[in-house]
């Protein structure tokens, strides 16, 4: 009878199966066979058996090791120690093959070859490890030319969709920038120093494939400011089905541009007259639900940078939260010295203010967008009001007065 | 008045010795308790002082539900031998 009877039933399904690669790598790797007798052990307790680690590390870093135990070592001594690596991906994640060749030729000498790719945070993760490999591991990566990502209370790795490596509706070099941010920020993804975590994710446009709306403390979002391009006759085109909508990727062979495109503008920005699309630029929100539909007849506009929010984050307890506008259009040229300015500003604010755990976010709730804006430098836009005011009440502070007898202005024309 | 290098390291190895087994602390909580003492230390000595002890091995970074700076001990989850 087979040691994992539980887990083995996983493989009966549909579905490709991580037990069956787990097997495979079983045959010659005892701390994979370990692995799947202690998951067929917890489904039989109904609990885990893996433990935290809180120390383990390589030297002067604070970050890119999890450490793992089973609380099981004399029954599973394959996964007595089983840590977590987390090796900082390439912009977009884009490898070479021998790249890869590497990666798998050094986590095969110094772990348990099994491969995370990739894990949530961005990174990619090698998974079970003992204590006295990871040294060696981890001089074998940089001598490659790799280096661990972020984990703990640090910058955790920045990520970023592929950009202008592939997609025309990006609008900045999302992967320059995450290099760059990576780069600008390397002490503080490997010496824990801040609250909590802090987790950076770059969207070329408000697509979003990165997710970052919801899933980064501090989220950049390719935008543009002025209008979108129009092909009118690519219109028509959709309209009589001679194009395919969402490049093809639709199930639908042609378009009711009216009912599918204009009727589903979320603002209501849009009109077409079966002849001719009319768009009310100013009352855009920049959805792409018209653009991702035709991409052959609406382009982004010109004027490119992008969108910042913060705050995003899903913690179990309370619920999740999406970011939230900060600031609504920053250019985005390297060397991004405003964005670093603010990132930096930003780590400092919630470093001086935060609790133990609290992330950015919750910190700006905690003490308000006015004491967030102060206290990182920033005005105060309009986009930042989410919700009509329900607290009848304004508390004035002493420098409102003294900016208000100096004939402060609310208004900007 | 702010302290030197290697006065400065030793100042934090010390809040750091003290609280062991008491109480964990944070890098902000290190540079917070050497700005009262010293107001006019700079940050960024405070930074490169935890840097410093770190990398000599003196400290480790550790993680108990926050990233914390402590003396090298041994781990708690792992099997005794």
């Amino acid at each position: 009878m087979s040691d994992t009877p539980l887990i083995d039933q996983l493989e009966t399904g549909p579905w490709p199966s991580f037990v069956k690669d787990l097997k495979r790598v079983a045959a010659r790797k005892p701390a994979a066979k370990d692995l799947l007798r202690q998951l067929d052990r917890s489904y039989k307790d109904k609990i885990t058996h893996w433990k935290h680690g809180g120390i383990v590390g390589v030297l002067g870093y604070g970050s890119g090791i999890i450490g793992r135990y089973s609380d099981l070592p004399d029954e599973f001594p394959g996964v007595e120690h089983f840590h977590t690596v987390r090796v900082n991906q390439p912009s977009g994640w884009f490898y070479t093959t021998q790249a890869l060749r590497d990666l798998c030729a050094i986590w095969d000498e110094h772990g348990s070859s099994i491969l995370n790719v990739h894990g949530s945070t961005g990174d990619l993760i090698f998974l079970g490890t003992t204590t006295d490999q990871l040294e060696p591991c981890f001089a074998k990566l940089t001598a490659k030319g790799w280096d661990l990502g972020g984990s703990g209370s640090a910058m955790r790795t920045p990520s970023c969709c592929l950009g202008m490596a592939r997609c025309e509706y990006s609008c900045y070099d999302t992967m320059d920038l995450c290099y760059q941010v990576t780069q600008e920020f390397q002490f503080d993804m490997h010496r824990p120093s801040f609250p909590y975590k802090f987790k950076v994710k770059c969207s070329g446009c408000p697509n979003d494939c990165v997710a970052s709306v919801a899933r980064a403390d501090l989220s950049v979002i390719g935008v543009w400011k002025d209008d979108i391009r129009i092909d009118h006759a690519a219109v028509a085109a959709y309209q009589a089905g001679e194009i395919k909508p969402r490049g093809g990727g639709s199930p639908y062979d042609k378009l009711d541009v009216k009912a599918d495109v204009t009727d589903l503008c979320p603002t209501a920005c849009m009109s077409f007259d079966g002849k001719t699309l009319k768009i009310d630029n100013k009352n855009c929100n920049h959805c792409m639900h018209c653009i991702s539909l035709m991409p052959q007849a609406l382009r982004i506009g010109t004027e490119t940078g992008a969108t910042l929010l913060l705050g995003s984050h899903a913690p179990i307890l309370e619920g999740a939260q999406m970011s939230w506008v900060i600031v609504p259009f920053m250019p985005m040229e390297s060397p991004y010295d405003e964005l670093k300015e603010l990132t930096a500003n930003i780590h400092e604010w919630w470093s001086e203010n935060g609790k133990n755990r609290e992330r950015v976010g919750e910190l700006m709730l905690r003490l308000g967008m006015r004491a967030f804006f102060k206290g990182v430098g920033l005005e105060p836009p309009a986009q930042t009001v989410r919700t009509p005011r329900a607290n009848p009440f304004f508390f004035w502070h002493a420098e409102d007065f003294e900016a208000e007898a100096a004939g402060r202005k609310y208004i900007k024309l | 008045m702010a302290l030197d290098k290697a006065a400065l390291v030793e100042f934090i190895y010390q809040l750091v010795a003290k609280a062991q087994g008491k109480k964990q602390l944070k890098a902000m909580d290190l540079q917070k308790a050497v700005l009262k003492e010293h107001p006019d230390q700079n940050k960024n000595d405070v930074k490169f002082a935890i840097k410093d002890l770190i990398d000599t091995g003196r400290c480790v970074y550790t993680y108990f539900g926050g990233s914390f700076v402590e003396l090298p001990h041994e781990e708690g989850a792992a099997k005794k031998v």
